[in-house]
């Protein structure tokens, strides 16, 4: 008989969490540096050593074999090890599979880890769907990731009406969460009129509706519920995660407005026992200003269609009604090529209370959703504090 | 056209090999799947809804309509059109609508393939279809 995910829900807990330095590290500092900063910030924060790692996860563009090369640089010879590669969702996918890994026997404390040098080492996008096969895309010039994000934003304005403006005051929402957190990149004043007349790169996607480059890296520490109430930090349970991925390349989409966030949504919130109702708080990888729109869409929040006009008048800004990407978003806090190991630990930071300037009030339930590619993969986590189980 | 399956698999016969073979001789194929009637492309060598290994080449008549749009906006000038384009056969690529401006490629607009078979690297353009030019 096939097992319910439900089984597993709160099983497993993060109770570390930690970045490494972030923003411009400098020429010099390598990858694998941001690595091992963010592994002892981490256990540090949850109170435990290296040594007591068995679970090792972890995927790269700057390397290949990502477990097995962090785990020299570590000095971690783990009795599991997963490097599933799913782009930028990358990290929100190994919480289930730790979960899931933990639950099983196979390891009992799980590091997560990412670290790109991306913006000191290139200045340019390095990317981690590289491919060595016949292309049906690239001969035709797309700019990758932006014009199969472009082709996407031209489609919701024409069925739905989206305008470049409410488009805008995404980035303007994820400035203003910036300029309450310490550590984003970006926190100069901007405007709806800053985004629009910003230089138009593939209409109608301008560089103020792109993520940043920026270095970064981050960890994030998962046990199972038993040991977690033994550390330092009060536990994140791990309540549901959801995986989906419809296809790798955009002109594959069926509907290029509607994405597999729809499924990976479905099966975090069937897999937690919760709803959209039930958040408190919503970290989205907004890798361009498409993204919470149909994400808020597809996960639940809104209506299909009624993306851009959900955004308005700031509700998912500081003060109003749906708080969305609290730290910033890859938008205005940092995106180091690949963004989802920080919407994790900012949702943990907000259940935990320990955001300061920018932290909601009576945040239990936190959603935090992972992309990955060109729209491509969707891996959405429920996570709550221990009044959700 | 002909019909492969999963062991003819060959450098002469590879989804991709065909594929630029035929656009060489200037048309634009896609593949049907034996069981279903399946349309596949980009081209494989099986069915992705059904997963049979049956395939058999068809020519499109590489007439279609503009899906979704975007201009590329080169720092050095040269603005350039993207778009996918859904064809009649009803499959969708990526591809290029030339011979106008690109603001003026328009989502619902006519477009038919147009192949430079002299070309390096012959490719399926398209043009604003100004014979059936209405916008749907």
């Amino acid at each position: 008989m096939r097992r319910s995910e439900r089984e597993l829900r709160g099983t497993a807990a993060i109770v570390g969490v930690a970045e490494s330095n972030l923003g411009i590290v400098g020429s010099g500092v390598d990858t694998l540096d941001l690595i091992g900063q963010a592994t002892v910030r981490a256990l540090a924060d949850a109170g435990l050593e290296k040594s007591d790692i068995d679970g090792l996860f972890c995927h790269s563009a700057f390397f290949n074999l990502p477990t097995v090369t962090a785990g020299e640089y570590l000095g971690i010879a783990p009795r599991y090890t997963d490097s599933t590669a799913t782009g930028g969702s990358s990290f929100v996918g190994h919480l289930r599979h730790a979960a899931a890994a933990i639950e099983a026997g196979l390891c009992e404390v799980a590091l997560i880890v990412y670290g790109s040098t991306q913006r000191s080492s290139s200045g340019g996008l390095i990317s981690s769907g590289g491919s060595l096969f016949k292309s049906y895309e690239t001969p035709f010039r797309p700019r990758m990731p932006i014009s199969a994000y472009a082709l996407t934003t031209s489609r919701h304005m024409h069925e739905f009406g989206t305008t470049r403006e409410q488009l805008a005051e995404v980035a303007v929402s994820a400035r203003r969460w910036a300029q309450l957190n310490p550590l984003a990149f970006m926190r100069g004043d901007l405007t709806v009129e800053d985004v629009l007349a910003s230089r138009m790169v593939s209409d109608p996607l301008t560089t103020l509706d792109c993520c940043l480059v920026t270095d970064g890296g981050g960890a994030v520490i998962v046990t199972s519920a038993a040991r977690a109430r033994t550390l330092r930090k009060p536990p994140v349970y791990i309540l549901g995660v959801g995986d989906a991925h419809w296809q790798m390349h955009i002109s594959q989409a069926e509907d290029l407005t509607r994405t597999a966030a729809v499924d990976s949504g479905a099966r975090a919130f069937d897999a937690s026992g919760m709803s959209p109702a039930d958040v408190d708080v919503i970290e989205l990888y907004d890798a361009f200003t498409i993204n919470p729109i149909l994400f808020l869409e597809d996960l639940g929040f809104c209506a299909k269609g009624e993306g851009g006009p959900f955004v308005e008048g700031g509700r998912t800004a500081p003060g109003g009604a749906l708080p969305v990407n609290t730290n910033g978003g890859g938008l205005s806090y940092g995106h180091p090529g690949m963004y989802g190991i920080f919407v994790v630990i900012e949702a943990v930071r907000q259940i935990r209370g320990e955001t300061g300037a920018r932290q909601v009030e009576n945040v239990h339930v936190a959603l935090a959703h992972g992309n990955g590619g060109t729209l491509s993969s969707q891996v959405t986590a429920v996570l709550g504090d221990e009044s959700t189980l | 056209m002909t019909t492969t399956t999963v062991d003819d698999l060959s450098p002469e016969t590879a989804p991709g090999v065909v594929y630029d073979r035929y656009l060489a001789e200037g048309v634009l194929a896609y593949q049907r799947c034996a069981d279903f009637d399946h349309v596949v492309f980009p081209p494989r060598v099986l069915c992705p809804t059904c997963g049979c290994g049956a395939l058999q080449w068809h020519a499109s008549a590489g007439a279609g309509a503009v899906y979704a749009v975007t201009t590329l906006h080169p720092r050095g000038g040269g603005d350039y059109n993207v778009s996918l384009v859904d064809l009649d056969e009803g499959f969708r690529m990526m591809t290029n609508v030339i011979g106008i401006d690109p603001a003026d490629v328009r989502i619902g607009m006519r477009v038919r393939a147009t192949i430079d078979t002299t070309a390096d690297e012959p490719l399926p353009l398209f043009v604003r279809d100004d014979v059936t030019g209405d916008d749907r």
